[in-house]
């Protein structure tokens, strides 16, 4: 620890480069004076997601005035619902360095069999099947998990592996049937389609994941130390500062969230959608990846935040749906998309460029004050 | 790339300093290599079983060339994932390059002008792709899944929802044909050309060295002279143009151009690499190991689809198995030896591979501090 | 060391290639025999076919649909393995797991290696599909489209669940009729923008609505749901703010038919805004019941299947040919005839409205 440490590369999540019981006292003003600005920026980056996000809707609202009535705001909220809700557990698992491309598979794989399920028990209340759907999900997490830590496989290969087996899997479990709205007990589209209170319920268990993890990835040891494993391996293991056995349980753990949400995302996707076959949810595990970078979740692992991530999830959505509302053509859609995921990282390094910037100067004057 | 769990030390197979560690690399390379064989020979006897079409020139015909696109995508990809990067824009550069073409021969260019501009509009892409990763610094990962979707989108643009099918058939007579009165494919032989050249600059130039150079250590690589963001933009750029000729040759072999082109090709490509031998976080690997394991990948495929009893889904689920245990299996096998080591001298030896690099990083993150 | 490396790669890459030009020694001279027996034999009986034969017990017919796991392809290629259940032979599924047209192509290789005596397919592009079908066709095995049609010379005979023709004018009339009497804004809700057959349709349709009874619709967007749920769910939704004088959404597709209606079912457009098109009834049953989809539109996907299922029969019985004016016995459909180009028409489609749904069940 004596060894200075470089700048924090890039931020933790409100400024969290966690610091360990033995960081020198002048470290830790350092740390702290980091950990001020880049509470500042993250909380910037936020602010411009939203920002951006009310420009969209107002631009979208001034061309096209049905755009903005209540129930196709609510329309467009509720196509995020299920993206936003992976996008949490993705949160997890990238800011340890990770990532978890099978979110796609897992969920095709639990939306049917939680179909199957209520549709052959239709007596059963339909919690079961969500509760199947969760724990089929953090199966397939923690098989993920464990092969990620104990394995030592790399993340990339875990999940492009599971992503192709699950989905195999998938494919032999339905053997071409398929769930229909009207195989579905009522009570169980009604979470798809109804409301609590006056919002959608997809909406109302979307808000309370995201904020419920937002919470505990800010506020608890738990999260915190998420993200010391994530800035870990770059900033010389000055974070981290977790037993090997710990961290592997922290990994493992977070794969096993981004699978049970995966999982509860397959629960929502049947309750809405009502149509379920073994391709549900091919190619999600990218526009999951797409919403949390832009949301400013660092690939890198070690930053960004639950919230951010939902952020993401929501002004991609909103596009996505202005885009058809303003009347651009189809094919123009993906390729928009994209150039998004571009322009956000590209402004984050250019955001973060400048904090170090900032830091470095800071420091600099602290100095040569002392 | 997030793919590194940062309490994973390197799998036996994947020591990061081919350098200094040449004798470990060497017996360990010979014996992945042979290991493919093995199980190459493994699966001629399984699918000669399952079928007597298997083995016979047949299936060697069409089982390459439907194995052309891959195979070709894989060999600049080796490059790339040996720097420590990746390339997930493959796919949508090839499909990009079909509807260029479609567009092109729509409007009337001759066949001669239309491919150049095609695999120069790859270059392009490729270039964009290596410029966001060595000019601003952004993760390889992130940078290529915005392209990806980027990409894609303006194959469609380009072509919309036509598919353009009347190539002269000269050339489509070509890239379905075989090559001088042989059983094998026009395309393998370019394929194996390609490879020739691309094993021989990997293995046997200045340049070769400096990719495993970067690979195992980019800092240091940087330090000892090596222009690391230079190689790294040139080999970005290579896959694009590669990425535009595999894109020519499917729209030829099908004579169809469309935007929808090579979905999720990408995904097989990467798969081939790692299953190759080729490590996920740079620094190891042979173009024969990655030619080894689309032999094995293709033969599993058509071995499986020969039997009208086997649910095509089991492709998928071999594929996803082999590549995880790919990685898992040497890393349990290198365990079982520590195991044994300690239990027999009582000390433990310092872990091979890794341990001798830090862990800087694949994806760029190396640039965080720039 | 290095060049010890590299001499060991050269050499392992001679002994495969050395090794397969041993294999491919053996197979071709074995597969040239193959060949030149079954064209002998393809010849000989094209010649003339011979309608009183009767259909040979034992076949053996491979079906494939655009993908596994689709659910309307399933319900087709279960009527194929019916019908030739019928006929004495035996029928299995393969099929790619992803609707591209290349992984349909190199599927199609392996089987055409297999050797059955008929494919019977739906093509995911109507061209990629053609040289390997020829190469099957050169080889004795008869091929049958079935759906989705590849280009004429790919296949022998194409079972059309309805004419490209009469399909799009239904779907011009289902606008006319759903979007009320004062006309107004027609959207269609699509699948891929690729997919053959509804852009054949599409085709149709607009021009149909080019003509003067049509005047009183207009055609505002051709809108693509990839045949995805969510996708199509988001397109609905999309359609109806961006056209709010919108009266009806044509969606020539079950995935995007029934995403439309769920869409249109729990919003504020319920009874304003029509849904019609093409769609199972099974899928569709709850939303015809809750009033959102007064009409729509299907022919028996499994009766598609099982005409595909005898005329390959035929076909590989020597029955037919595949030439205009033959006709054979298809089961219970009865005897069909062999139309121009090689296909034979189904018939018209079924329409569903409240009244009949619940006689059907698939």
């Amino acid at each position: 620890m004596s060894t200075p440490v470089t700048t924090p590369a890039a931020p933790g999540p409100g400024g969290s480069a966690p610091s360990g019981p033995t960081v020198e006292p002048e470290e830790a003003e350092r740390v702290s004076a980091g950990r001020r600005v880049v509470d500042r920026l993250i909380r910037a980056r936020e602010l411009g997601l939203i920002v951006v996000l009310i420009a969209i809707v107002a631009i979208t609202g001034a061309i096209e005035p049905n755009f903005l009535d209540a129930d196709s705001l609510k329309q467009t909220v509720l196509n995020v619902a299920i993206i936003a809700v992976m996008t949490a557990g993705m949160t997890l698992v990238i800011v340890t360095r990770n990532i978890d491309l099978s979110v796609g598979s897992i969920l095709g794989l639990s939306a049917f069999l939680c179909g199957d399920f209520l549709t052959k028990n239709p007596s059963v209340p339909w919690i079961v099947g969500v509760l199947i759907a969760i724990l089929i999900g953090a199966a397939c997490g923690l098989l993920n998990g464990v092969l990620v830590t104990w394995g030592r496989v790399p993340a990339l290969v875990v999940t492009l592996g599971t992503m192709y087996a699950l989905r195999g899997v998938a494919f032999l479990v339905t053997g071409g049937r398929q769930i229909n709205a009207e195989d579905l007990p009522d009570s169980f589209l009604k979470v798809g389609s109804g409301d609590l209170l006056g919002v959608p319920t997809l909406i109302v268990l979307a808000v309370v994941v995201i904020v419920l993890f937002w919470f505990i990835t800010r506020d608890y040891a738990w999260g915190r130390q998420l993200y010391a494993i994530g800035s870990s391996g770059r900033s010389g293991g000055q974070a981290a500062k977790l037993a090997g056995l710990k961290s592997d349980r922290r990994v493992t753990q977070a794969f096993v969230i981004s699978g049970a949400l995966a999982g509860l995302g397959g629960a929502m996707y049947a309750a809405r959608y009502g149509t379920v076959d073994a391709t549900g949810g091919q190619g999600y595990e990218l526009r999951v990846i797409g919403a949390a970078v832009v949301g400013g979740v660092a690939i890198a692992g070690g930053s960004g935040t639950v919230f951010g991530a939902a952020l993401g999830a929501v002004v991609l959505g909103t596009i996505q749906t202005a885009l058809i509302v303003l009347k651009i053509d189809d094919f123009w859609q993906q390729a928009i998309v994209g150039l998004l995921i571009i322009v956000a990282i590209s402004l984050d390094r250019l955001i973060t460029n400048q904090s170090e910037a900032l830091l470095r100067q800071r420091s600099a004057r602290r100095r040569t004050a002392a | 790339m997030s793919t590194i769990s940062p309490t994973a030390p390197a799998p036996d197979r994947t020591p990061a300093a081919p350098r200094t560690e040449d004798s470990i690399v060497k017996t360990i390379l010979g014996r992945w290599e042979t290991l493919i064989v093995g199980l190459i020979v493994v699966v001629f006897i399984i699918g000669a079983g399952i079928s007597s079409e298997f083995l016979t020139g047949d299936s060697l015909t069409t089982g390459s060339s439907d194995f052309t696109e891959y195979a070709i995508l894989a060999l600049p990809l080796t490059l790339i994932i040996a720097t420590g990067e990746i390339d997930l824009s493959v796919a949508s550069v090839l499909a990009l390059s079909s509807a260029l073409m479609g567009y092109l021969w729509n409007q009337g260019l001759p066949m001669e002008a239309i491919l150049p501009i095609c695999i120069l509009a790859g270059a392009l892409c490729g270039l964009i792709n290596g410029w966001l990763v060595t000019g601003l610094g952004l993760p390889s990962l992130a940078v290529t899944i915005g392209t990806m979707a980027l990409f894609r989108g303006l194959a469609y643009v380009i072509l919309g929802d036509e598919s353009v099918t009347d190539f002269p058939t000269n050339y489509t007579d070509w890239a379905f044909g075989n090559f001088a009165g042989t059983v094998i494919p026009n395309t393998i032989v370019l394929f194996l050309v390609l490879a020739a050249i691309f094993a021989v600059v990997l293995h046997r130039t200045p340049f070769g060295r400096a990719i495993f150079a970067i690979g195992a250590n980019k800092e240091a690589a940087r330090f000892s002279g090596l222009r690391v963001n230079r190689i790294q933009l040139r080999l970005f750029i290579l896959s694009g143009a590669i990425a535009a000729l595999a894109g020519i040759l499917l729209t030829l072999r099908n004579s169809t151009a469309a935007g929808n082109v090579g979905d999720g090709f990408e995904l097989t490509a990467i798969a081939a690499v790692v299953l190759g031998g080729v490590s996920i976080f740079g620094g190891t690997g042979t173009i024969g190991g990655v030619i080894l394991a689309l032999i094995l990948l293709g033969a599993i495929q058509k071995a499986l689809n020969l039997d009208p009893d086997i649910n095509t889904a089991w492709v998928n689920i071999v594929t996803g198995i082999l590549l995880v245990g790919s990685v898992l299996g040497p890393n349990i096998a290198a365990r079982v030896r520590e195991a044994r080591r300690i239990s027999t001298r009582g000390t433990r030896p310092p872990r091979p591979g890794r341990s001798a690099a830090p862990q800087s990083g694949p994806g760029g993150e190396g640039n965080t501090n720039a | 060391m290095r060049d010890s490396r590299f001499t060991r790669f050269l050499a392992l890459l001679f002994a495969v290639v050395l090794g397969a030009a041993v294999i491919t020694g053996c197979g071709s001279t074995k597969d040239d025999s193959d060949d030149s027996g079954s064209a002998a034999s393809s010849s000989s009986s094209t010649a003339a076919a011979d309608s009183s034969a009767t259909i040979k017990q034992g076949l053996n017919v491979v079906v494939m649909p655009k993908q596994l796991g689709n659910p309307y392809e399933e319900l087709e290629d279960q009527g194929t393995v019916a019908a030739i259940k019928e006929t004495g032979g035996t029928a299995k599924i393969q099929g790619p797991t992803d609707a591209a047209a290349s992984s349909q192509v190199s599927l199609l290789r392996s089987i055409t290696q297999q050797k059955p005596d008929a494919i019977v397919l739906a093509a995911n592009d109507p061209n990629a599909v053609v040289p390997v079908l020829k190469q099957a066709q050169q080889r004795g095995i008869k091929v049958v489209t079935q759906d989705s049609d590849s280009a004429p010379a790919g296949r022998q005979i194409f079972i059309n669940q309805a004419t490209t023709q009469s399909i799009g004018v239904q779907l011009a009339k289902q606008a006319l009729q759903t979007a009320g009497s004062a006309g107004g804004d027609v959207a269609v809700l699509s699948a891929t923008a690729n997919a053959p057959n509804q852009n054949a349709w599409i085709k149709i349709m607009k021009t149909e609505l080019a003509k003067p009874e049509y005047s009183k619709i207009k055609l505002v967007k051709v809108a693509y749901g990839d045949d995805d749920d969510q996708k199509s769910f988001q397109q609905a939704q999309g359609l109806l703010s961006a056209y709010p004088s919108l009266k009806s959404i044509v969606s020539p597709t079950t995935v995007g038919i029934a995403a439309a209606a769920r869409y249109v079912s729990s919003s504020k457009y319920k009874g304003k805004v029509a849904i019609t098109g093409l769609g199972t009834p099974n899928q569709m049953r709850k939303f015809v019941k809750d009033g959102t989809v007064a009409q729509f539109a299907l022919w028996n996907p499994e009766d598609v299947g099982y005409l595909g299922g005898y005329a390959a029969a035929a076909l590989a019985s020597d029955v037919i040919t595949g030439k205009q004016g033959e006709s054979f016995k298809a089961g219970k459909l009865g005897t069909k005839t062999i139309g121009k180009d090689g296909e034979i028409v189904l018939g018209p489609p079924t329409t569903f409205t409240k009244d009949n749904i619940d006689k059907f069940d698939f």
